[in-house]
């Protein structure tokens, strides 16, 4: 399996020229997922082509949703001879695990979000720890978001706010910044809000929903990646493997 | 997980160990995970093994029937046949009385034939020599196993389970209905959980955990929102870095749909069950053996730890029937066949039209 092969994933996110400067360098990435089709995938993914990309890429995961291990399964699968226990050691890739993050309650007025804003700062500090080369080449990858606002206590805005600093992150630094969050979860009228306000701050929106007929084992559902850097919107349909994602135009089984 | 597969370069994966010892009730499932039995022979088919240990399951009820606790009771009693520690939280006021109404493993496989199985005499007519192995066999087999030592075992809802399973046993029962807010349960469960600590190696004992209705109104704390879902959080966690699994049984149309959906994506594996009217004669009409059924179970999820690869079902409605009134089975739908004269032939729009069994000229 050529890991360099791209596809129309690759090919939306503009991943898929080996041009310099990283294409999601600076850029917000929002993955909108749902129950019956988890995006989580496309995480692991982003994850694999910012690592494999140079040596001096560095990715700082910030995980709510499943502990080390998981991901470290699923990514060995993704790269042969390749590992996250390797890359952590070399300095490549930070894992914050965030499993435990409760902020405690009621005391929103003392420290507004206060696990947040630490959160918050040590990303600043690991940034700023690294060496010169790699500042310019980091990605912060969220998963998710949905659970950041649950260990919020459900205080949406301080997770806002906490976007809104990364944001600058991604100006400061130049790095990226990649969320996944859960689109059935905010359907209902008043709870769109924090939806739409991350839909705005992306610069690359990617659903990930099933297809109208309902699940397949060919087809695990369809993409929708809107891509307001390169004013491109694309839709295609997907298939999960062990190592990689298959992605196909509508009617044909690889593109 | 140990084959060899040829690849195109050199490297080869190093494997710490061989399988690690399970204790009983316990096998290996895909991509390093261990399983342990739901107490339903069929949802283990169905699931791809069982439960695996780490994972959240959550079942979405119905108010109109108690299916869940069939659930529920199946899997306690299994947890308990295989002598694993059980925590089991009601919102009723002596939970400990729900343990007198577990079902008992079934006496043996001869009480529950299930008839004649005239296709398998048929795919076995070319290798009819064989036959007589097949009869040893399974002599040998059975000799070999007593109850106790199966992985699942089906059970007979019509006996109570031996009191000796329950006596004796780490089983722990909290009522739910009180308190005013979930520390106390937070708490049992931390302390229940501490003593099944997940490391490398092997697992000699897994455990349970059976949460009932667990944002059922007469809860002081059911209007907590944010603090369930915190719990459910915890609960998920402190569940995955543990030898265990945790079962919660909630009624859907309690939570606002919002929570409603956030608590679905909490769940790892998600199951739903279905009241099914009793006489129903649309229903009657669409599908062979409804007389039978109580009840739909729907697989809405399946846990995928160490993966990210979906499992995709065949089927995802299955109907729920007692064999003989003990036995707790399920079954894919069958369509019953097409009454030419109704002349409405796309007549499937039926509740469980997109589950329709299609044999094996599936798509």
């Amino acid at each position: 399996m050529n890991q360099r092969s791209s596809n129309l994933l690759d090919e939306a996110l503009g991943l898929d020229q080996a041009s310099e400067p990283w294409p999601l360098k600076g850029r917000v990435v929002a993955i909108e997922d749902r129950v019956e089709t988890s995006g989580s995938f496309i995480l692991h993914h982003l994850l694999k082509r910012s690592l494999s990309r140079n040596s001096s890429n560095v990715s700082i995961f910030i995980a709510f949703a499943q502990p080390f291990s998981h991901y470290d399964r699923v990514l060995r699968k993704q790269i042969l001879g390749w590992n996250l226990v390797s890359q952590r050691d070399n300095g490549r890739f930070f894992f914050f695990d965030m499993l435990k993050l409760q902020c405690p309650v009621g005391d929103e007025g003392i420290t507004p979000g206060g696990g947040l804003i630490a959160l918050y700062g040590k990303i600043h500090k690991t940034i700023s720890a690294l060496p010169e080369i790699s500042q310019k080449n980091v990605s912060i990858i969220i998963d998710d978001l949905s659970l950041m606002e649950v260990a919020a206590n459900g205080s949406s805005d301080h997770v806002l706010d906490f976007l809104h600093y990364c944001r600058t992150l991604t100006s400061e630094f130049d790095c990226s910044l990649i969320t996944l969050n859960h689109e059935d979860i905010y359907s209902t009228e008043d709870g769109s809000t924090f939806l739409l306000q991350m839909a705005y701050l992306a610069d690359i929106l990617i659903k990930v929903e099933p297809l109208a007929t309902g699940l397949a084992a060919d087809v695990h559902g369809q993409l929708t990646v809107s891509n307001k850097g390169r004013n491109k919107a694309s839709n295609f349909h997907f298939k999960v493997k062990e190592n990689m994602v298959e992605c196909f135009y509508p009617g044909r089984s690889r593109d | 997980m140990a084959a060899a597969k040829t690849r195109a370069s050199s490297f080869s994966r190093h494997l710490s160990t061989a399988a690690p010892s399970l204790g009983p009730g316990l096998k290996c499932g895909p991509n390093g995970t261990v399983l342990l039995s739901s107490g339903i022979p069929d949802l283990d088919k169905i699931l791809g093994g069982g439960f695996p240990l780490g994972s959240l399951v959550m079942v979405m009820e119905d108010a109109e029937a108690p299916h869940h606790m069939l659930l529920l009771r199946n899997f306690m009693a299994q947890g308990l046949v295989h002598s694993q520690p059980l925590l089991y939280a009601s919102p009723a006021r002596d939970p400990r009385g729900f343990l007198g109404t577990l079902p008992s493993p079934a006496a043996s496989k001869d009480d529950k034939s299930r008839g004649p199985e005239p296709d398998q005499e048929k795919g076995l007519r070319i290798a009819w020599q064989y036959k007589k192995y097949f009869g040893e066999n399974q002599l040998n087999f059975d000799g070999q196993r007593d109850g106790k030592h199966e992985y699942s075992n089906e059970f007979n809802l019509r006996n109570p389970l031996e009191r000796h399973f329950i006596n004796g046993q780490r089983v722990d029962c909290v009522s739910i209905q009180d308190s005013p807010d979930l520390s106390i349960l937070q708490d049992r469960c931390t302390t229940f959980l501490s003593q099944l600590p997940r490391n490398d190696g092997s697992i000699s004992c897994a455990g349970r955990i059976a949460i009932q209705s667990f944002c059922s109104p007469q809860c002081v704390y059911s209007n907590m929102e944010w603090e369930m879902l915190s719990f459910i959080r915890s609960l998920k966690n402190m569940v995955r870095s543990s030898n265990s699994v945790a079962i919660i049984t909630f009624p859907p149309s309690l939570l606002s749909p919002s929570f409603c959906k956030r608590w679905q994506h909490m769940a790892d594996t998600l199951l739903s069950v279905k009241a099914i009217q009793d006489d129903d004669k649309e229903l009657a009409q669409l599908l062979t053996g409804y007389q039978d059924m109580i009840g739909f179970l729907n697989v809405h999820k399946v846990a995928r730890i160490n993966t990210q690869v979906p499992l995709i079902l065949e089927a995802t409605t299955f109907s729920i029937k007692l064999q003989k009134r003990r036995y707790l089975v399920l079954e894919c739908l069958n369509q019953a066949p097409v009454d030419g004269s109704s002349g409405n032939s796309d007549g499937t729009s039926g509740s469980c039209s997109s589950s329709s069994k299609t044999g094996n000229l599936d798509f």
